[in-house]
Order: C-alpha cells, then sequence, then structure tokens
C-alpha cells in the first residue's frame, strides 16, 4: 500500500515540495473516500479541511431555491478542492458534490494553519501554490462569465 | 439576315454557382447543418476551407464547410442563426436554389502534423470546420499519433454532432473531452471553459501540433494553456472569421494586418496572428 507521503508528493500540487515540509504536511493528512453523491462539503459548514483528487470527479456547487443545483465547475484527479480554510471566516462558500466514487487525500485546515504560522516558509511554500491554484481557477471563471459562446462573442 | 455567333460568358470568380439543397437539419436550437447538392460542378475542398453562400434576394455569407472531404457529391455547412441571411437560410427547404461561391482559404495544416500527437480545441460553433479535419484525420488514423479533441460548449443542449463524438470516442481513436461554461443538476460530464482540459490531456507537448477554432477570446486562452504545458507556438493553428465580402482578396473588408483572412486565412499559425489578435483595433 502507498504511503500517504508517496501519494502526496506524486500529486501534482506538491510536486517538487522539499522533503522537510512534506514530512510537515503528511501529519496532516488522511485518505479519504466518498461514494457517488457524497458531499466533500457543504456551504455554510466550518472549512477544515482541502482536498487533493487522486481519483474520481466532484462537482462544485450552489444551490437555489426551486432549481437544481447549479455546477460551478468539475474537478478530477490532480486538482484541489477548497481554499476556505485558508481564510477567516473558515466557512465554505459552495457545496462539493462526489460524481462518482473519489478517492482523495484530505488535509486538516487548522492543522496546516498551525504549522504555517510555526514556519512561515512553510506557509510561503503553501500559500504560493494555493495561489496559482486561485489564479488559475480566476481565469477560467472569468472566461466562463464572458459567455463567448453567446450571440455576442 | 444576320447570323450571331454563339459566345461563352467568362465565368467571374463573384458569380455564384447555382445549387439545390439536399437537406436541412436542426442540430441545436439555434444551429443548422445545410446538405447542399453540388450537381456536377463539385469540385472537393480541403478541411478548414469555407464557401460563399449566397441565399438569393438575401446576401451571401462565408460558411466553413463540415463535411466530410471525401464525401465531394454533397457540401454540407454548419452554422448559427445570428444574422439576415443565415436566419433566411435556416427556412430553406429540399429543393430550394442556393448559390455557391468557392471553396476558398487555406486550410488546416495536417500535412505538417504527420506522425504527431494532434490536439484539436473546439468551442462552440467553432467545431464545424474542426468535423471535416477530424473527418480526414480519422480516415487517415495511422498517420498520426495520439489524437485528442477537447469540445466547450455553453450548455449541454448546445453540444453539436453527438453522434461523430460518440463514433470519435468509441471506435475512432480519438480521445474526447466535452466540458460545458453551465451546467445544472442533471448534467454528468465535466463543467468549466475548455483551457482548463488541456492541462491534462493525453498527448506528448513536445511534438504535438494544435488546431483551435472558436470565439478569438477561447482561443487566446487556449493558446496560452497550450504554451504552458509546452507546446511550440508555431505549432499552434488558428480559424479567424472577419467580415468577407469577395472571398479571394480583392475587397479589403478582411484586412487583418497585413494579412486578408479570406485569402491568407482563415488558418494563420498563431504565431503570425498572436499580436494582432491583442489589438483593440487594427
Amino acid at each position: 500500500m502507498e504511503s500517504l507521503e508517496g501519494i502526496l508528493s506524486g500529486h501534482a500540487f506538491f510536486h517538487d515540495l522539499p522533503p522537510r515540509y512534506l514530512e510537515l504536511v503528511v501529519g496532516c493528512a488522511s485518505n479519504v473516500r466518498f461514494d457517488g453523491g457524497d458531499f466533500l462539503f457543504r456551504t455554510g459548514t466550518e472549512a477544515n479541511h482541502f482536498f487533493l483528487i487522486r481519483h474520481g470527479r466532484a462537482a462544485l456547487e450552489i444551490a437555489a431555491p426551486g432549481r437544481p443545483p447549479l455546477i460551478l465547475e468539475t474537478l478530477g484527479e490532480g486538482e484541489v478542492i477548497g481554499w476556505s480554510w485558508l481564510i477567516p471566516p473558515y466557512r465554505w462558500m459552495f457545496d462539493a458534490r462526489a460524481l462518482e466514487q473519489t478517492r482523495a487525500v484530505a488535509l486538516d485546515g487548522k492543522c496546516l494553519r498551525g504549522k504555517c504560522e510555526a514556519d512561515h516558509d512553510l506557509g510561503y511554500e503553501l500559500f504560493t501554490r494555493i495561489a496559482h491554484v486561485m489564479e488559475r481557477r480566476l481565469m477560467a471563471a472569468r472566461l466562463q462569465l464572458l459567455d463567448v459562446y453567446g450571440t455576442r462573442p | 439576315m444576320t447570323s450571331v455567333a454563339a459566345t461563352t460568358v467568362p465565368s467571374s470568380p463573384m458569380a455564384p454557382r447555382p445549387c439545390r439543397v439536399r437537406r436541412l437539419t436542426r442540430e441545436t436550437h439555434d444551429t443548422f447543418t445545410l446538405e447542399i447538392d453540388p450537381g456536377d460542378q463539385a469540385r472537393g475542398f480541403a478541411p478548414g476551407q469555407f464557401n460563399m453562400l449566397y441565399v438569393f434576394g438575401v446576401g451571401e455569407v462565408p460558411i466553413s464547410v463540415s463535411g466530410d472531404p471525401a464525401e465531394r457529391r454533397q457540401l454540407v455547412h454548419t452554422t448559427r442563426e445570428v444574422g439576415v441571411v443565415t436566419r433566411a437560410m435556416a427556412g430553406l427547404r429540399r429543393g430550394a436554389s442556393i448559390g455557391v461561391r468557392g471553396p476558398y482559404g487555406r486550410p488546416w495544416p495536417l500535412e505538417s502534423a504527420l506522425g504527431r500527437d494532434i490536439v484539436v480545441v473546439a468551442g462552440g460553433i467553432g467545431l464545424a470546420p474542426l468535423r471535416s479535419a477530424l473527418y480526414e484525420i480519422v480516415a487517415r488514423r495511422r498517420d498520426f499519433g495520439n489524437v485528442v479533441l477537447l469540445y466547450g460548449a455553453r450548455s449541454p443542449e448546445d453540444i453539436l454532432f453527438r453522434r461523430d463524438l460518440d463514433r470519435w470516442q468509441a471506435s475512432a481513436g480519438v480521445v474526447v473531452s466535452i466540458t460545458v461554461d453551465h451546467a445544472i443538476g442533471a448534467w454528468p460530464g465535466h463543467v468549466g471553459v475548455v483551457p482548463t482540459l488541456i492541462e491534462r490531456a493525453p498527448f506528448d507537448a513536445a511534438n504535438a501540433v494544435a488546431l483551435i477554432c472558436g470565439p478569438e477570446l477561447m482561443m487566446r486562452f487556449t493558446a496560452d494553456a497550450l504554451r504552458q504545458r509546452g507546446v511550440a507556438t508555431e505549432r499552434i493553428f488558428v480559424s479567424l472569421e472577419r467580415n468577407m465580402k469577395c472571398a479571394i482578396g480583392f475587397c479589403g473588408h478582411c484586412q487583418f494586418g497585413p494579412s486578408f483572412v479570406c485569402k491568407d486565412g482563415p488558418v494563420f499559425a498563431y504565431d503570425r496572428v498572436e499580436r494582432l489578435m491583442e489589438l483593440r483595433e487594427i
């Protein structure tokens, strides 16, 4: 069975993370599995984790009364879900629902925040990686907003 | 009595050939495919080229060929109802007369992709001119490495050519990934913009040729994502759309910097047009 250290170092998000940091991160990690339809997290609840998807897919959704949930994006193998654990008040803004059986590594946000506070170099390393994910999601969201396939591309 | 010798009127490059509509098929709520019988004037085409289609009494518009280049006895065009001419075109029925000029323009450079992986990235109606290329790629499948089609649509209801997509994925050796910008509950596929599919698509960036067609903003984001993945700019090709009128480089309506889109395009190497695509006015 593959160790958590091996899984984390093989995931795109932690690619080339120095071993001393990897050791610190592993202490906050656990393997999790969701069946299709299970929620990874739900809007308004405390954001204590984020997830590195290993297999499967999950949808980031928002619910509105009287209509089916609106899917904002789907995320799959090699991707990261969740950054609300980093930013007060540490509450999820959206739902994340597994679309099929999904295996992931859950990283405990409280645990990581504590380690980042104690070691700012680790904090910088993690924030840089999360910022990169946020930048790509923001670009994608902006393109989505432009509705380029509409009648006024 | 004076006899008048029969004369032959020279054909003008601006004169459309009268053809007959064979069939019109609705693809989505605002797109349709027109099959035209070219009669005895079939000229063939290369994937990526376009024809000027004339709805008599209404007007003429450039439409890319979306059919199979191996089928010379039929001209197939897919377009969206967005203006006076395409709305009139959508009302044509079997046997109706339609004028055709063409084919025109530079095609997709499939010969430069021999032996390489091909990444086809389509956005919305941009799948139409790429469908012709895919027909040819599939017919010559062994000439290429991995073939990947990444297709982005506005919503699940806007997905074009579902039968082709299924067939290419199931039995033609093409990896097909479809994503939509917006979806509600029941859609089981990807949601997100098409450039986000590039990072994990199965192709060797160092040995890949990319063909992109869609709205220009989508093509710019896509080209950036391809380069981040490692595809060389000179191996990225885009198909541009401009206000083409004469289609033979005379009128200047489609001038794009030093080029005419009708004659020098519509397919361009991205390194040739990238800077121009970023300008507000040229």
